[in-house]
């Protein structure tokens, strides 16, 4: 049976990858922030699965007023990285593991989650720059990738308590795919940010940190937090983090973190990671 | 008579309907019905510049392409004139903005300076977010905005 190693929590400003991507991680701007992810790095050269499942939202990319599914699941062999308006970024496409994807669709959907597939979409900063984050600029991807794609930016949006649930019914995928195979889970986007508005560039450290502590040890407590309480504290698009809650949901309830970066800012971004071990 | 007389009836009851217990967070523009209801058009002409021959085709003439999209003057004029806070109020979504300002080869501190309470230059955005970003005692909601 597959196993479910450990799950990643990530930020995935754009910031981040175009600094990667134009070789500027040396710069004052980006030194601290990238010393920081080195360990994170070690560990994930350390711990690469055979594939990672990706929580990650699309950002007016593939999906848009005219379409929305809450929860859309990456269903095809291949996934190239998008053009999100500033021509798509230079790194390797993404190969999917469409027998594990359609694992997770079945094995949840005979449990009431109404999941939507597809088989083509592009994937944008959301979902390719946690990639660089773990990886750095490898010549091909070292996993395979199972995107699901949550609304987060159109409301009505899925709860928190929905989300967890869905990581949950991943977890219980996970342990019943027949593969000998290693898995992992990353949750991405947050933490506190809000870009747009008068209101702009508002952060929240206190916030973010106890989001943390309870993602490690009082996970329930990340799932009473209500859209309004999430936007109002942490900002507009600090919704986000309702991602982090299915990452955290797929895990054991008992988890041993091993890695946590709190940085101040990514562009208009309070940047966060956390990595989390099944036991 | 009674059609009138539902439609009042209606109109009262999706008012209510309409209220967000979001709507007292200051300057705040969250994508709900109501601005999808406004901001569809100015939204899909902001999504289609992800397209590069839609580029082309801006860059060539704004205005000429501007008018193949059913957005109102007020959403046209303030795409020509890169004024982002307005493009917001009249229903755009600032995910759907970012093309615009991408568009433009521009970093979104630009963007977000120009949206920003007061009003912030690039640089001095930067700044604010290097001395630890925007805090948020005092930015919860509009009360704390009409004390201070």
């Amino acid at each position: 049976m597959a196993k479910l190693i450990a799950g990643m929590g990530t930020s995935h400003v754009p910031g981040l990858g175009a600094a990667m991507d134009n070789g500027k991680t040396q710069e004052p701007y980006w030194k601290q922030l990238f010393e920081g992810l080195e360990p994170l790095r070690a560990w994930h050269r350390a711990n690469t699965p055979d594939v990672n499942i990706i929580v990650y939202n699309d950002h007016a990319t593939e999906f848009s007023l005219d379409s929305y599914s809450t929860f859309t699941v990456g269903v095809g062999e291949n996934f190239e990285p998008a053009d999100e308006g500033w021509g798509p970024r230079q790194v390797p496409s993404m190969s999917g593991y469409p027998d594990l994807a359609w694992h997770i669709v079945e094995s949840a959907m005979a449990e009431e989650f109404d999941l939507a597939v597809h088989a083509s979409m592009d994937l944008d900063h959301g979902f390719t720059v946690p990639l660089s984050i773990a990886y750095g600029q490898p010549k091909e991807w070292p996993a395979a990738v199972v995107p699901v794609c949550v609304n987060v930016i159109q409301h009505p949006l899925p709860t928190a308590l929905r989300c967890y649930k869905l990581g949950q019914a991943i977890g219980r995928a996970v342990a019943s795919f027949p593969e000998q195979i290693n898995v992992g889970i990353w949750g991405t986007g947050g933490l506190s940010h809000q870009l747009g508005g008068e209101r702009v560039g508002v952060v929240n450290p206190e916030f973010d940190q106890k989001f943390l502590d309870n993602l490690s040890r009082d996970p329930l407590a990340n799932t009473r937090i209500s859209h309004t309480e999430f936007m109002r504290e942490a900002g507009c698009e600090g919704v986000e983090m309702i991602m982090w809650n299915v990452m955290r949901g797929a895990l054991e309830d008992d988890v041993d973190e091993v890695f946590r970066l709190y940085h101040i800012p990514v562009s208009a971004t309070a940047y966060g990671a956390i990595i989390l071990e099944n036991k | 008579m009674i059609l009138t007389d539902l439609r009042g009836r209606y109109q009262f009851g999706f008012g209510r309907f309409m209220e967000r217990d979001y709507d007292d967070i200051p300057g705040t523009y969250p994508l709900d019905s109501r601005t999808y209801r406004k901001g569809y058009h100015v939204n899909m002409f902001l999504m289609s510049l992800n397209d590069a021959e839609c580029r082309d085709k801006f860059a060539e003439d704004e205005q000429a392409y501007l008018d193949t999209f059913r957005m109102t003057e007020d959403q046209k004029s303030a795409v020509l004139d890169r004024r982002f806070l307005d493009l917001l109020k009249l229903g755009a979504n600032v995910y759907y903005a970012f093309k615009l300002i991408s568009f433009d080869r521009q970093p979104p501190q630009v963007m977000y300076g120009q949206m920003a309470e007061p009003r912030l230059t690039f640089d001095e955005f930067q700044q604010m977010m290097i001395d630890g970003g925007r805090p948020i005692d005092g930015n919860r909601s509009v009360e704390e905005w009409k004390d201070g």
